[in-house]
């Protein structure tokens, strides 16, 4: 609860930037307030505390994944805080990414479909400013609106969903409405559409197929430093809410959403993987393997074990922090405008070190040991198989190998014999070492040690 | 209260939402102006709102009127970010129809 008040006051300092004139202060100021809050998180550990009249409930799932969006956020600041430097209106681009946090970790602590909801829309709608937030460029202009529609469009299902949940059990309560539904006695049909309702509007929001088609376009035109701050934090976020909300409030309900998780899980990852094949665009490529993550966490909702969340966890770290060293380089490669992948050929011969990193950070989404991204897929397939589902894992399994193929291709672009001009190579700046460097000794310490991470929770 | 639920019972207030809210589905799914495809969302919200304040005098408790106005707010908010980007895009393109936006690739 610390973490997330000293956030939003952070978010409303960084407004006041401008007017009060300490802009030059202003990241400072917000990475010691992040390193505040992420402390309060650990000192929180094992309290268990509920606020509010029961609003927010700060388990240790809650302070985990907070403490790792506050991290990812952090790590996110090497670089994006260019994003809060370059242009007379930092101070509102870094509030926005502040409240865009609270957001988050609102809506990964709730405990009343309320705060849920309220969570998820600070999130949505920072989230479609910060899309949008190149005003000149046509293309980020409509990522924001088209992130805009599906994001409301989406939101609408939610709440019908939520308000059918609140016809049949009379509680926004997680609790309440759990032990409504262990009643039973209640409209059947209801309750079962306003789950189906809930969950369509949640996986429109983790960028689940049959409703991803949003996430490329969004991903691809928005600046790339928002694009990156979506595929980590919020995607964490999204899966954290998920989570939470499915195995306290609808567990007894499995039957219903279970066996759609499950079918949805698979083709989300099969059409994430096979999509990113055919892309050119190294930022269209990761928008596409960052739909396929997503279904393989949907696995661990569909498995729904006494692993799952510890999994979960594990994995959107794994996935967060490659993906934050795989964006660290795109985003040295967009200064020259070329965000293709042959945009790197050749780079192992000049800079060989940068090579080696994001090699490393590539075995880590494509999930090849020792890396963190191999542990993560090995508990989630391990939770999925004795949750039952040996068909999920045997599909998992075969688009993990799709996925091996479009991520070697970044690596035997990286060392192609005939390299590009040296002038059209990405110039990687301090900073872009620093998050590369870090995100590959990370993904390597959690495959050193990954059950710890899992243990947090489980 | 309830009397006024004894005069029209709660079956109506659901059918007439579910009906508001398929009309709002309809029209994102199909008009092409982004402003009418906008206000089909709000109608959507709306049809949330209608159902929640019945549900919340059928069950004699406040939590849903509660509710309502938190979506009332955060539509109000959606709309200002919306209107804005919508804006924008017009003094950009001079249009705002939804086909025009083709820039990425579907």
């Amino acid at each position: 609860m610390k973490a997330l008040i000293i956030i939003s006051i952070l978010g409303v300092v960084a407004m006041m930037a401008d007017v009060l004139r300490f802009k030059k202060l202003l990241v400072p100021i917000i990475v010691t307030g992040l390193f505040i809050a992420l402390a309060t998180v650990c000192m929180d550990w094992n309290t268990d505390i509920r606020y509010f009249n029961d609003m927010a409930y700060f388990d240790n799932y809650a302070l985990a994944f907070t403490g790792a969006v506050i991290f990812i956020t952090l790590l996110w600041m090497l670089i994006g805080q260019e994003y809060f430097q370059d242009s007379h209106t930092k101070g509102e681009h870094a509030a926005l990414i502040l409240f865009c946090l609270s957001g988050a970790i609102a809506m990964i602590s709730f405990s009343d479909l309320t705060l849920f909801f309220i969570g998820l829309e600070i999130l949505s709608i920072s989230l479609y400013v910060l899309a949008a937030s190149n005003k000149s460029d046509l293309r980020s202009n409509e990522a924001g609106l088209k992130y805009f529609l599906m994001g409301a469009f989406a939101t609408g299902f939610l709440l019908f969903g939520i308000a059918l949940i609140y016809g049949a059990t009379a509680t926004f309560n997680l609790q309440g409405i759990h032990d409504a539904l262990a009643k039973g006695a209640i409209s059947p049909l209801m309750v079962k559409t306003g789950v189906l309702l809930i969950l369509v509007g949640l996986l429109f929001k983790v960028s689940a197929a049959p409703f991803h088609f949003w996430a490329p376009d969004v991903y691809e035109g928005s600046p790339t430093l928002v694009t990156m701050f979506m595929a980590t934090v919020v995607k964490t976020a999204a899966f954290a809410a998920f989570y939470r909300l499915f195995s306290t409030c609808f567990i007894s309900l499995s039957d219903t959403w279970i066996p759609v998780v499950a079918a949805l899980s698979a083709i989300t990852m099969l059409l994430g993987n096979i999509m990113a094949v055919f892309q050119t665009s190294f930022k269209r490529m990761l928008a596409y393997s960052s739909i396929a993550h997503a279904g393989y966490m949907m696995m661990a909702i569909a498995a729904m074990n006494e692993v799952s969340a510890g999994s979960i966890f594990l994995y959107a770290i794994a996935y967060s922090i490659g993906s934050l060293g795989a964006f660290a380089c795109l985003h040295a490669m967009s200064v020259n405008g070329d965000e293709s992948i042959s945009g790197l050929n050749g780079l192992g011969k000049r800079q060989p070190k940068v090579a080696i990193f994001l090699s490393l950070i590539m075995f880590s989404l494509a999930g090849i040991p020792p890396v963190a991204g191999f542990f993560a897929k090995y508990y989630l397939f391990y939770g999925a198989l004795i949750g039952g589902y040996t068909w999920l894992v045997i599909i998992a399994v075969m688009s993990s190998l799709i996925g091996v193929y479009y991520y070697f291709k970044v690596i035997f672009a990286l060392f192609k014999t005939n390299p590009i001009a040296a002038e059209e190579l990405p110039i990687l700046l301090p900073k872009h070492y620093v998050l590369l460097i870090l995100t590959a000794i990370i993904s390597l310490g959690i495959g050193v040690s990954p059950a710890w991470l899992q243990s947090l929770i489980s | 209260m309830n009397s006024i639920l004894s005069v029209v019972p709660i079956e109506y207030y659901l059918g007439l939402s579910v009906i508001l809210f398929t009309i709002g589905v309809m029209g994102v799914l199909f008009r092409r102006n982004a402003i009418i495809v906008f206000m089909c969302i709000e109608l959507m919200l709306n049809a949330v709102n209608l159902l929640l304040t019945a549900f919340s005098t059928l069950h004699g408790e406040a939590g849903g009127q509660v509710m309502v106005f938190f979506i009332m707010a955060v539509a109000a908010a959606e709309v200002a970010v919306g209107l804005a980007i919508l804006v924008m895009i017009y003094n950009n393109l001079r249009t705002v129809d939804i086909k025009e936006m083709n820039k990425l690739k579907w």
